[in-house]
């Protein structure tokens, strides 16, 4: 996460005053939709961290989204919770939430790490069915007011802000470092004193407590609906294509990433020949394998290449 | 040669992968199945009706081993190539097939499917990204489902069934033909597999290349080509899995195979991606475990099978990180 | 006549490093011929140019034709047998299977090539079944060896047969590489750290220095060569 010198920070410094400006100039239905992208910037974000830093596979972020987003709606709706208080409450319970995980996640590697995760996504939607009582069943739980459009873009964005910057501050110290250590290789680090499970197990709370953030963010972005069809696995799935597509190390890379999951459908949904939500589903899988296709490092290492070619 | 074989430098053991405390559970779970069978009518049915079940998931989860051990990918797409083909099928009989013609007709279309996936989309990725051939076949997952829901509709259809709707009694036990001709099928596509891997010269190559792609290119395999064709066999595995699955939830849906996949990745994890012979009996063993506890575990309805499924792969997991019958990747230094 | 094996001007790399600068060296039918060198000098790499298992550069012929693009795959087809670093045993198969693996490319019945490699090692006859992995070192160079002759090609490419091995079974292993020469005409490149017996065994050799042909010559002229002994036989 390397901000390259002076260019890359006036870049992101004007990127940063256009996101300030852009929502005097769009409808509401448009701020919502820069909202989805910010909610998808988070949570890419948090599972950058946890696959591109320390190499850890998860594909169980939707579930992380859901805690978050559950916790925002829960509290808001039985005990009046201010919303802006509810998100460090949600980034505090999921990292909690990832710490718990990371710890059995030390025993699995690669691919049966992937497959634990997405064992969790799958499941967490489903305890909310069960467990109806407390989360509202099928119906979902609310929270107990909604937002305008322009309160949570504006909200969503700083919290994007401030995370971004936290991970860049832990990412170029010691922590970064280290988490770099562990992905590249396992024993070296171990060699150079480098304690691996601690880090390994920072790298989960972090990363699930990120994408607790951007699931209640995401609940407010519903309407303050929290339900469980929103947190299929289908979002885990939605998340590791962003990151995909996002590549590893660039803040371009993560908007383009977020922009790509967020905008595609609604896009594509506008062109007359597509239409219906089939059509939808078949423009954004065939995306997602050309881009692959065409770019197998993300947009990152597309950067990297023109970067190269210079 | 007497010196030969009196001078040993130390002997290398390579696992089989069934460790005694393993294989010892297997055998007295079925014992422990034989028993409860025999003592209640209810627990035979269940217990019948989960090895139907866990047919299927064992033959969606060969797939994924079949693919994973060649090329260490796992293919998220495999359950949705298999829904596809059954949806093939499907159109065959409305174009006035007889069923099994169709049958037989969609296992060579899905071989050939799964040859051009591997040519066209995974060939292009394998070798720069990890990652890549994991999204690409997420793409390809959401891609077959759009396109089968664009052509068909996302509403039920109805397929003839190929067992009919007979029960079989057998005692107080009530077996459906269904459940007997699912075991039959699946069961004897497994063992043709097998023949072919371990009879044919083919098979052997696959098999060596899996092991040493670098030594069986030596001996002239032609280890890109054979790749193609486990994609194939592996779409075959998948289509069979979708051919049965039909018949058993009645009707025929873009989702049907999707919690199936599930399972399978449970039931393959379960028995170690690596082992073929673990994901069969991962699958049978899951989907007995899901029926028995769903018939008497009042806790576990039927939300809660998936978590439950999973909570039996971690646990499991835990304890052995490889799975039932995968073996310790020695890591060397 | 020309020799059954040429290569001239062959480079090689393993992405950006090169490995070989601008090897030549031939083979005669029927000859046996040692690579060597210290560690790292190249002939691992000289025997994976010539089976195309690495990025190549210049030209390579076999039996008078130049080999032309097709991977590991189709020079065995052409009659190279290429025994790799490690043997390249198939550890989980059997014995029989690795055996029946080395007649991958033929068509046709491999009885007979069985019961000549039987002929040859009696003992890889008791043992069909037994999974290969299981075998000591000595029995798998062995296997390996009888894989290669299972391939029924003119060239046998043998990448340090000796290592790992204890010098009796050493002795053996070589004893049966002269007799598949003698017996049976199989040409043979074979690379090896043990200059003392692969110049006993060769009629002539290449040594390789940091990726170029240092020396050549008979074996006999070379075994008598100052840095030679110096550095390689130890005297």
């Amino acid at each position: 996460m390397r901000l390259r010198v002076s260019p890359g920070f006036v870049a992101a410094a004007i990127g940063a005053v256009v996101v300030a400006l852009l929502p005097f100039t769009m409808s509401g239905y448009h701020q919502g939709l820069a909202t989805k992208v910010a909610v998808f910037f988070i949570a890419i974000l948090g599972l950058d961290i946890l696959t591109g830093y320390t190499g850890q596979i998860s594909i169980g972020h939707g579930a992380f989204m859901a805690l978050g987003g559950y916790t925002t709606a829960i509290m808001s709706n039985y005990h009046h919770t201010n919303l802006i208080l509810t998100l460090p409450l949600a980034f505090a319970i999921t990292f909690a939430c990832g710490i718990v995980v990371g710890i059995p996640a030390l025993r699995f590697s690669g691919v049966y790490l992937a497959l634990a995760t997405f064992a969790l996504a799958v499941s967490v939607p489903q305890f909310a069915f069960k467990f109806a009582k407390f989360s509202g069943g099928s119906n979902g739980i609310h929270t107990s007011h909604t937002v305008s459009h322009t309160w949570l873009y504006a909200v969503s964005w700083a919290a994007a802000a401030v995370l971004y910057l936290g991970a860049w501050l832990l990412l170029r110290g010691r922590t970064g470092r280290a988490f770099r250590a562990v992905r590249d290789s396992q024993l070296a680090a171990v060699s150079t004193g480098v304690s691996l499970p601690i880090y390994k197990i920072l790298a989960f709370g972090v990363s699930a407590a990120y994408a607790g953030v951007a699931g209640s963010l995401f609940v407010l972005y519903l309407n303050g609906y929290a339900q469980p069809n929103e947190f299929s696995v289908v979002l885990s799935l939605e998340v590791l294509i962003g990151a995909a597509v996002a590549g590893l190390g660039s803040l371009w890379g993560i908007i383009v990433g977020a922009a790509f999951i967020g905008l595609l459908p609604e896009i594509s949904s506008s062109v007359p020949l597509i239409g219906s939500s089939h059509g939808q589903d078949v423009v954004f899988g065939l995306m997602v394998i050309v881009i692959m296709l065409l770019i197998p490092n993300g947009f990152a290492g597309l950067l990297r290449v023109l970067a190269r070619l210079r | 040669m007497e010196i030969a074989r009196r001078l040993t430098l130390g002997e290398r053991r390579v696992g089989t992968g069934g460790s005694v405390p393993v294989l010892a559970a297997v055998a007295a779970a079925c014992v422990f199945l034989v028993v409860g069978s025999l003592s209640s009518s209810i627990f035979a049915q269940q217990t019948v009706a989960g090895l139907a079940q866990g047919t299927i998931f064992a033959s969606l989860a060969l797939a994924l081993v079949l693919i994973y051990r060649a090329t260490k990918h796992i293919n998220f797409a495999q359950g949705e190539m298999a829904m596809a083909t059954t949806y093939f099928a499907y159109q065959l009989t409305q174009w006035g097939l007889s069923y099994w013609l169709s049958f037989f007709l969609t296992l060579g279309l899905a071989f050939l499917f799964g040859v051009a996936v591997q040519l066209v989309l995974i060939r292009p990725v394998e070798h720069r990204s990890v990652i890549a051939v994991v999204i690409v076949t997420v793409g390809l997952f959401i891609l077959i489902d759009g396109l089968v829901t664009w052509k068909w509709g996302a509403d039920q259809k109805f397929m003839p069934a190929p067992f009919g709707n007979h029960v079989y009694h057998l005692g107080s036990v009530s077996i459906a033909r269904q459940d007997l001709g699912t075991l039959i099928v699946t069961v004897a596509s497994v063992f043709v597999l097998w023949a072919f891997f371990r009879y044919t010269k083919i098979g052997l190559g696959m098999r060596a290349a899996a092991i040493r792609p670098a030594a069986a290119r030596l001996v002239g395999v032609r280890t890109h080509a054979l790749l193609a064709v486990g994609w194939g066999l592996a779409a075959v595995l998948g289509a069979v899995a979708g051919l049965m699955t039909e018949p058993t939830q009645y009707v025929l849906q873009p989702t049907m195979m999707q919690a199936v996949l599930l399972y399978a990745f449970a039931a393959a994890v379960l028995g170690g991606l690596e082992s073929p012979g673990g994901a069969v009996v991962g699958g049978l063993a899951l989907g007995v475990f899901l029926n028995l506890t769903g018939q008497y575990v009042h806790f576990a309805t039927s939300e809660l099978r998936l978590p439950i499924a999973f909570a039996v792969l971690l646990g499991v997991l835990l304890l052995k990180p490889n799975g039932l019958f995968g073996r310790k990747q020695v890591r060397r230094v | 006549m020309a020799p059954l094996l040429e290569l001239e001007n062959v480079s090689a790399h393993y992405g950006p490093v090169k490995a070989l600068h601008d090897v030549s060296l031939s083979v005669d039918e029927g000859a046996i011929v040692a690579v060597l060198g210290a560690n790292g000098a190249g002939k691992t790499t000289t025997l994976r140019a010539i089976s195309h298992t690495v990025d190549r550069d210049g030209v390579i012929r076999f039996a008078g034709k130049q080999l032309g693009r097709g991977g590991p795959e189709s020079t065995s087809r052409l009659g190279i047998a290429h025994v790799p670093e490690g043997r390249g045993t198939f550890s989980e198969l059997t014995v029989w299977e690795n055996l029946r693996l080395g007649a991958y490319t033929r068509r046709g019945s491999v009885k007979a090539d069985l019961d000549r490699v039987a002929a040859f090692f009696p003992w890889l006859a008791e043992r069909r079944n037994q999974q290969a992995g299981t075998l000591s070192g000595g029995e798998q160079q062995m296997l390996a060896l009888a894989r290669a002759f299972m391939q029924r090609g003119r060239l046998l490419l043998l990448d340090e047969p000796s290592l790992g091995l204890a010098p009796l079974l050493v002795t053996e292993v070589f004893r049966i590489i002269k007799e598949l020469n003698e017996a049976e005409g199989l040409t043979v490149l074979v690379v090896e750290q043990n200059a003392h017996i692969a110049l006993q065994l060769a009629s002539s050799a290449y040594v390789l220095d940091v990726g170029r042909v240092a020396l050549s010559g008979a074996s006999a002229e070379l075994e008598q060569h100052e840095s030679v002994r110096r550095s390689y036989l130890g005297y």
